[in-house]
């Protein structure tokens, strides 16, 4: 009987073998193209206005999740799309009936941000700067902003739409090896930010909501993990360099389309840091993949899977022995336990679906969005360790009838009112899978994984704004924003190179928009090129890594320092050691940091003094007594007196001249 | 088929391009213009908006402009005319659910978009109700009539007299209540003409509207309806009642009697609020807790009492400061015969416009005096301005609120000119609205947090 033991961890691996998964940093084009990687972005980048955007309340101002004034309850409901269809996203949400709480804090939100205010005129600040990014990306600027109306029933916007608008279709972008075509970039009000998702309510609050975002969307041209992060970066740094954006935690977000050859476009939802981009795509486009070689499997096994179904039986708790907490939690708190066959399903739950996760996952997720059961809800048949016994399990699958060669068995523990949407829930995940990849937008994880987050939305869920008249956009207005923008993100890469500044300060001189800097700094200053792109692009980034910036610290007081550096006969690399004491305390003037770092003015000759006292004083002491080694020690003694004050190549070569 | 259907709202110079190129709306088109290429769907235009602008919606769903002076060439490469329907579903008969009959009046409490204006239309049937809040189909057993369709502002007499009688005849029939689907901007003055013109009624009339329309997801239409159909299905309060949302969650609604209901925020889901005492009752779609203790009860029989009267010689005055009193006098001349003033404080107009009181009253003109603080009783006893003005004939209303004094005014103009009726058709109260005393808590209960403001004002000396 137990001569063919099924191993749950085996077929894993089995499956992942099969999937053809390598990881990320074994990966070559040649994988991707084999499993046909495709991917495009939607990059978010809220912009740096003092107001939101259809209300008067600041833009900016962010508040604790405890620190509120009044909570308002919402329920969502679907509506009719213009074109006549609800939206599969909108009955998922339907079916979860939530409670939505919002926080409100006086500072800032009022009723337009409750929906108990129509919107007021869109801000203009924010539709000018939105506009010259539109221009910069070399969209087609549309003649007429119309507003419209995104449903997101999720309630992350308590009208439960998004006033949203195109700015400008049809643009693209240059990279370092190809160019990148972009759809649309739109202007749109920003979310609520979630602070809890338990059960049937959730609870967000209201700070962010309203402030101005723009997205620009690609095409999916992307071929390669690294290629997507690329094409980010390249749009987040095109946003910054209008120096008309927000920065910091939150303020830039992408939304990462995958799929892979056969596969469905899947969406990961509010990626945060683009470094994440590369690993999350990876395993996406493999899950796919992997999903698509089971489905293939299931339908060798099942010919009619229109008729596929679920068997379900209640269980009785005390019928079995429970160790295992969360049963126990359900137990005690008069929930049900339901015990679900899964006919020909055997070897599917343990399908490889990301690292380290198999596709009983995919179904435990939905139970935790859509039916609102936190996880664990359940347990099944092809755990690698099993939490109910084996003896357990038999009365179990005899209670279902299951079989035991073919089927596989999941139990779940619900209240009672969610059973009924759990069952279908489960039913409707494991016949997607004869379909193959649902079309989904899914959470992202820092190692790289994801899950299930919601039905992905389509077109149909856009309605016109009827509180909104549409903008004209009249050409003169178009023309002078488009006098005034920054050089493009790739001519001032090909600059760079021109200049010879080094290649690891491009990501951060370009992120936090220095290129302005450097360019002052070597042609107003006179600042050597690639000492210019050192103390941006590497000491700064050192210093900023390493301690919090001063109240009133500007990139403008690192072009300050440059100057007094000069104007006082000093050298460049002083900078870098007045840069720590500069960055944190940005009033203090120069000659206390100076004295704060302990330097002194010293001239060539005083310093070229020493080196015949020092040479003597090595003649006596030294045990190694080379050429090279007198001319290092030397070196090591003169050169915390001489930085700032003599270039140290001079003085190294007058070391070699001397001894 | 003419021309304006294949250019919904198009007008002037781009209804010229459109027609140059070929291009219908709904049709697919592919666009060149100095700003690039567009591809879309040509949608109608509101016909309010310019001819200077093309709308096109593009794939991913939005819709945006194109103007015109753009446009380089343009053709139409396909066509799809969209169909938008509510899904239309046989409301279900369950044995032993009260029934009650929906009369539609407009307003947005059941809408969908209109996309030549832009705008929010009404319209509904007990299927597209029961598609749109399938909730209902649980409360009560539905039948619905659109009896006509104004946006709330445009209610007048005849609606008024033509809504009395519907309601009369549907009582006559036996239904076990009545909800009125009514935009929410006039909803109080239609709560207080129908406790005129429907008197001794059996079963609850229910009024109900939405603040944000069902277009939207965010609508508080559904819970509203669920509210309104409860109330009239199973209350016990057989009155003219405004069922709107008591806070602006999605929590409660509460029931106001049409007398003493006043629409108090121009945006707000919690807009509307008893004036003067506290409200009827809270509702939930659990049941009805009442507020106030007395009230008229529901009944079996069908003696329902019709007045449809109302005059439309009678005119309402705001008072305010530097009124001259030329404004009296052009609506005396106009033939206004009665006419309610808004007074300040305790129920005061200033001296200059004496002359013009005294020759309205010559002319026969009935005058009544209500209040801008909304709040409190009229007292024209208290100063000699008071005193005044009641010799010229102007009769202090009470607490009645200035739009119920209105309404009843036309009402009892409909009925007889004999000022000594009139008066006492006036102050006689058919339901509040003149209260002898106004409740402790009326004014302090901030409405929509009725348990916790109780809860605070028995703690705290407000």
């Amino acid at each position: 009987m137990k001569k063919n033991q099924f191993e749950p961890y085996s077929n894993y691996l089995a499956t992942m073998k099969k999937a053809g998964y390598v990881p990320r940093k074994e990966a070559s084009q040649k994988d991707y193209d084999r499993i046909g990687f495709m991917s495009g972005l939607e990059v978010h980048q809220q912009l740096l206005t003092d107001k939101k955007l259809f209300c008067h309340c600041p833009a900016g101002i962010f508040h604790k999740d405890e620190e509120y004034d009044a909570e308002v309850i919402r329920h969502m409901r679907p509506t009719l799309s213009e074109l006549g269809e609800y939206d599969g996203t909108a009955l998922m949400e339907f079916k979860t009936k939530k409670e939505i709480v919002y926080r409100i804090n006086n500072e800032n939100a009022c009723t337009y941000e409750v929906d108990d205010t129509p919107p007021f005129l869109i801000n203009r600040q924010a539709l000018d700067r939105a506009l010259e990014i539109t221009i910069l990306s070399k969209f087609n600027v549309v003649g007429e902003v119309h507003i419209t109306r995104k449903q997101y029933l999720d309630g992350s916007i308590p009208t439960g739409f998004q006033r949203t608008a195109i700015l400008g279709v049809e643009g693209e972008i240059q990279l370092k090896n190809k160019k990148v075509r972009l759809i649309q970039l739109s202007i749109e009000e920003d979310s609520c930010r979630e602070i809890s998702d338990i059960g049937h309510r959730r609870v967000y609050k209201t700070d962010r909501l309203g402030m101005p975002l723009i997205e620009t969307v690609t095409y999916p041209d992307m071929v390669n993990p690294d290629e997507v992060k690329e094409a980010c970066d390249y749009i987040r740094f095109l946003n910054r360099s209008t120096g008309k954006v927000r920065t910091g935690m939150g303020a830039g977000r992408q939304d990462v389309n995958v799929s892979c050859k056969g596969g469905t476009r899947v969406e990961i939802k509010g990626v945060a840091h683009t470094k994440w981009i590369p690993e999350l795509t990876h395993n996406e486009c493999f899950r796919q993949w992997s999903l698509l070689l089971m489905r293939d499997e299931l339908l060798s096994r099942v010919k009619s899977p229109e008729k596929w179904k679920i068997d379900y039986a209640f269980l009785d708790f005390d019928a079995f022995k429970i160790t295992h907490p969360a049963i126990k939690d359900a137990r005690d708190s008069g929930q049900k336990l339901v015990a679900v066959n899964l006919p020909n399903f055997k070897g599917i739950l343990s399908w490889f679906d990301q690292p380290g996760i198999m596709f009983a996952e995919e179904i435990a997720d939905r139970l935790k969005v859509i039916a609102c059961i936190e996880k664990p809800n359940m347990v099944h048949t092809e755990m690698p360790q099993q939490i109910i016994t084996p003896v357990d399990m038999e009365i179990i699958k005899m209670i279902l009838d299951s079989d035991e060669e073919k089927d596989s068995v999941i139990v779940f523990w619900a209240p009672e009112e969610d059973v009924k949407t759990a069952l279908e829930t489960i039913e409707e995940r494991c016949k997607m899978a004869f379909d193959g990849i649902p079309n989904e937008t899914r959470k992202s994880f820092e190692d790289g994984t994801t899950m299930f987050e919601r039905v992905l939305p389509g077109a149909d869920r856009m309605y016109p704004d009827t509180d909104s008249m549409p903008i004209p956009l009249a050409p003169e207005h178009i023309d002078n924003l488009g006098k005034n923008l920054p050089t493009d993100v790739a001519d001032r890469l090909s600059e760079f190179i021109k200049l010879g500044i080094p290649e690891d300060t491009y990501h951060y001189l370009l992120s936090k928009n220095l290129y302005p800097y450097v360019k002052l700094a070597i042609e107003e200053l006179g600042v050597e090129p690639k000492s210019a792109g050192k103390l941006f692009g590497q000491h700064l980034k050192y210093v900023d890594g390493h301690f919090d910036a001063g109240d009133g610290f500007t990139y403008d007081k690192i072009l300050e320092l440059i100057k007094f550096l000069k104007d006082n006969d000093l050298h460049c690399p002083l900078g870098k050691k007045m840069l720590p004491e500069l960055y944190q305390h940005p009033h203090m003037d120069f000659n206390s940091i100076l004295t704060v770092i302990n330097f002194k003015k010293r001239t060539k000759e005083e310093l070229f003094a020493q080196i015949d006292f020092l040479a003597e004083k090595f003649n006596q002491e030294a045990i190694n007594n080379t050429k090279k080694n007198k001319a290092d020690w030397i070196m090591g003694h003169i050169r915390p007196m001489a930085e700032g004050n003599i270039c140290l190549t001079e003085l190294k070569s007058e070391i070699d001249n001397r001894i | 088929m003419d021309n304006t259907d294949f250019f919904q709202g198009y007008k002037g110079r781009s209804l010229e391009v459109l027609k140059k190129f070929s291009v219908r709306v709904w049709g697919q088109a592919e666009m060149n213009t100095t700003r690039g290429e567009f591809k879309g769907t040509i949608l109608p235009r509101s016909s309010n908006d310019d001819d200077e602008h093309i709308v096109m919606k593009v794939i991913t769903g939005y819709n945006i402009g194109i103007d015109i002076n753009t446009i380089i060439d343009m053709k139409e490469v396909g066509y799809k005319k969209a169909n938008y329907a509510i899904p239309e579903k046989q409301f279900p008969y369950t044995k032993g659910l009260p029934h009650v009959k929906l009369f539609g009046t407009g307003g947005t409490i059941a809408s969908r978009l209109d996309y030549r204006t832009g705008a929010v239309i009404p319209a509904f049937s007990p299927g597209e109700l029961y598609g749109a809040v399938p909730e209902l189909a649980d409360i009560c057993n539905l039948d619905t009539e659109k009896i006509f369709a104004v946006f709330s502002e445009n209610m007048g007499p005849a609606q008024y007299i033509e809504l009395a009688k519907a309601i009369g005849r549907e009582i006559e029939k036996g239904i076990d209540g009545i909800v009125i689907g009514h935009g929410t901007d006039t909803l109080h003055h239609t709560g207080a003409v129908l406790t005129f013109m429907c008197q001794n009624l059996p079963v609850p009339v229910v009024l109900v509207g939405s603040q944000r329309s069902s277009d939207r997801p965010s609508s508080d239409a559904a819970l509203n309806l669920m509210h309104a159909m409860k109330t009239a299905g199973h209350s016990d309060i057989a009155e003219v009642q405004v069922c709107m949302f008591g806070p602006t969650s999605d929590e409660y609604g509460l029931l106001h009697k049409g007398t003493r209901v006043r629409k108090m925020h121009s945006s707000y889901r919690s807009t509307f609020r008893t004036i003067g005492d506290t409200p009827l009752a809270m509702v939930t779609r659990e049941g009805i807790t009442p507020i106030k203790k007395n009230y008229n009860k529901r009944r079996s029989d069908k003696n329902v009492v019709i007045k449809p009267f109302f005059s439309d010689k009678v005119t309402m005055v705001y008072y305010y400061t530097g009124m001259k009193p030329d404004v009296i006098d052009a609506l005396v001349d106009a033939g206004y015969k009665g006419i309610v003033f808004v007074g300040t404080g305790l129920g005061h107009v200033n001296k200059e416009i004496y002359p013009a009181i005294k020759r309205a009253q010559a002319a026969g003109v009935h005058m009544y005096m209500t209040l801008q603080t909304i709040w409190g009783y009229v007292q024209m006893y208290v100063y000699d301005t008071g005193r005044d003005m009641m010799a010229m004939g102007i009769i202090p209303a009470g607490n009645m609120l200035p739009e119920v004094g209105y309404i009843k005014l036309s009402w009892a103009l409909g009925q007889t000119d004999d000022h000594e009726e009139v008066k006492k058709l006036m102050l006689t109260p058919i339901n509040d609205e003149i209260t002898e005393r106004e409740p402790y808590n009326g004014y302090l209960v901030y409405q929509g947090g009725v348990p916790e403001v109780e809860e605070f004002i028995k703690k705290v000396r407000k």
